[in-house]
C-alpha cells in the first residue's frame, strides 16, 4: 500500500495522537486520504460504481479509522492495519452493489466524471447528516462547516465542553452506524 | 462535506483508547456477573476443604483457567482488524491437550471396570446446563468489548469469545462439581464449551459487523 517511510509517519502520527496530540492526528488524517483514495477508485471502477461514490468510502473509511483507531496494536505495524480496515468497508461497498445492475449511461458519466473535484462527497455524509439529532447535526455543521472550536461550539450553544464532545463523538458513531444501514437498503 | 471537514470533525473528537484495556475491563467484568451467580445460586462442593487437597480436583482448574486465558488471549488478537487465528490461534490447543493427557493418565491409574462410571459421573446435567448458564455475563460483556473492536471475521471473534466465556464459567462450575475425574471432564465440558461456543459464533455473525 505504501512505502516503509510513510509507513514509519504514519505509526509515529498515530502514537503521538494516541497521547492527545491533535495536530500529529489531523497529519496522519491528511496523509491517509490520498492513499485510500487511489483504492477506493480503483475499487470503484472495477464494480463500475460512480465516481461520486469514491469521496463517500473515503470518508467512511477514515471515519472507520477513527472509531476503530483503539484497535491498533502498537506494536505491530500499521500499514497492514490501516489495509485490513479499507478492506472491510471495499467489501462492503461489493455487497451493496451484488444486486445492482449498472447501467451503460452510469458506465459513461463515471468515466466523464473523472475531473470533478475529488474532495466533495456528493451523497452520502450530506445525507446522512439529515438523520442525526437536531443537537448532533448543529454541533457537526459548527465544526466541520464553520471550523469552529469545541469552547466557540459550546459557548454558542450555552452547553459545557464536555457535552459538546459527548454529543460530537455520539454523532459519528450514529454516521457510521447510518453509514451501514444505508448500505445495505440500496 | 469535504473531506477535510470531516478530518477536522474527527481531529476534535481525539481522545485516547485501547482495545486491550477494555477487552481488560470486560473481562474482570465477566468474572464478577460470573461469580456473584456463583456465590449466590450453586457455592462451593460441601467438601471443598477436603477437595482442595486432591490432585484430581485442582487438575480441573489448570485446564479451565488455561481455556480461559488462552482465548481471551487470542480474542484480542481476533478482535482487530485483520487478526486471524494465524497469529495466535495455536494457543487455543494448550487446554484440550492438558486434558486429553489428564484423561490418559487416568485410564492408566483406573481399573477398567472405574471407566464408565467415572466418565458418566452424577453430575453431567448440571455441567451441561450450569456452565451454559455462568458463561452468559461473562459472553455478554466480552461481546460488548469486541463491538469496540473491529474483527475481521465476527463469527469467528465471537466463537473465541465464547471459548473465554466458558473457561470462565467453567472455572467455578468446577469448583462446585463432585466429579472430578478427567474423564468426566474431558466428556461433558467440551459439550457445554461448544454450546457457548456455537451461541457466540452466533450472535458474533450478527452483532460485530462494522
Amino acid at each position: 500500500m505504501t512505502t516503509s517511510s510513510q509507513e514509519n509517519d504514519w505509526a509515529a502520527w498515530m502514537r503521538a495522537a494516541m497521547t492527545g496530540d491533535a495536530g500529529a492526528y489531523r497529519q496522519l488524517l491528511v496523509s491517509l486520504a490520498p492513499h485510500v483514495r487511489v483504492v477506493a477508485r480503483s475499487r470503484c471502477r472495477r464494480l463500475g460504481a460512480p465516481e461520486g461514490e469514491v469521496e463517500d468510502l473515503v470518508q467512511e473509511v477514515l471515519l472507520t479509522i477513527h472509531l476503530k483507531r483503539g484497535t491498533w496494536d502498537q506494536s505491530r505495524p500499521i500499514g497492514p492495519w490501516v489495509a485490513a480496515i479499507a478492506r472491510n468497508k471495499l467489501i462492503d461497498v461489493l455487497r451493496r452493489r451484488r444486486h445492482i445492475t449498472v447501467p451503460i449511461e452510469d458506465l459513461v458519466n463515471s468515466l466523464q466524471a473523472e475531473d470533478l473535484t475529488p474532495e466533495l462527497s456528493t451523497r452520502d455524509i450530506d445525507t446522512l447528516l439529515g438523520h442525526l439529532k437536531p443537537q448532533q447535526r448543529e454541533i457537526v455543521r459548527s465544526i466541520s462547516l464553520n471550523g469552529s472550536s469545541i469552547r466557540e461550539t459550546a459557548d454558542r450553544l450555552q452547553m459545557t465542553e464536555g457535552a459538546v464532545r459527548v454529543t460530537l463523538h455520539r454523532a459519528l458513531k450514529a454516521l457510521a452506524v447510518f453509514y451501514r444501514s444505508s448500505g445495505r437498503e440500496d | 462535506m469535504k473531506t477535510d471537514d470531516l478530518i477536522e470533525l474527527l481531529v476534535k473528537d481525539l481522545a485516547p483508547w485501547r482495545f486491550r484495556s477494555i477487552l481488560a475491563g470486560a473481562v474482570a467484568g465477566g468474572i464478577i456477573i460470573a461469580a456473584i451467580l456463583f456465590f449466590v445460586g450453586i457455592g462451593f462442593r460441601p467438601d471443598i476443604s477436603e477437595a482442595v487437597k486432591s490432585n484430581r480436583f485442582l487438575f480441573k482448574f489448570v485446564v479451565t483457567v488455561s481455556l480461559a486465558v488462552t482465548a481471551i488471549w487470542v480474542t484480542l488478537s481476533v478482535g482487530r482488524p485483520g487478526g486471524s487465528l494465524a497469529h495466535r490461534g495455536l494457543a487455543l490447543a494448550i487446554a484440550p491437550a492438558l486434558l486429553v493427557c489428564a484423561a490418559v493418565v487416568e485410564l492408566l491409574v483406573l481399573p477398567e471396570s472405574q471407566w464408565m462410571p467415572r466418565l458418566v459421573g452424577h453430575n453431567a446435567r448440571f455441567c451441561l446446563t450450569l456452565i451454559p448458564l455462568l458463561s452468559i455475563g461473562p459472553l455478554a460483556c466480552l461481546l460488548a468489548a469486541l463491538r469496540e473492536g473491529a474483527p475481521s471475521s465476527p463469527g469467528l471473534a465471537g466463537a473465541v469469545a465464547g471459548l473465554g466465556a466458558s473457561g470462565i464459567a467453567a472455572t467455578f462450575y468446577a469448583a462446585n462439581c463432585t466429579d472430578d475425574s478427567a474423564l468426566f471432564v474431558i466428556t461433558w465440558y467440551p459439550i457445554a464449551t461448544l454450546i457457548v461456543t456455537t451461541a457466540g459464533y452466533l450472535i458474533g455473525r450478527k452483532l460485530l459487523r462494522w
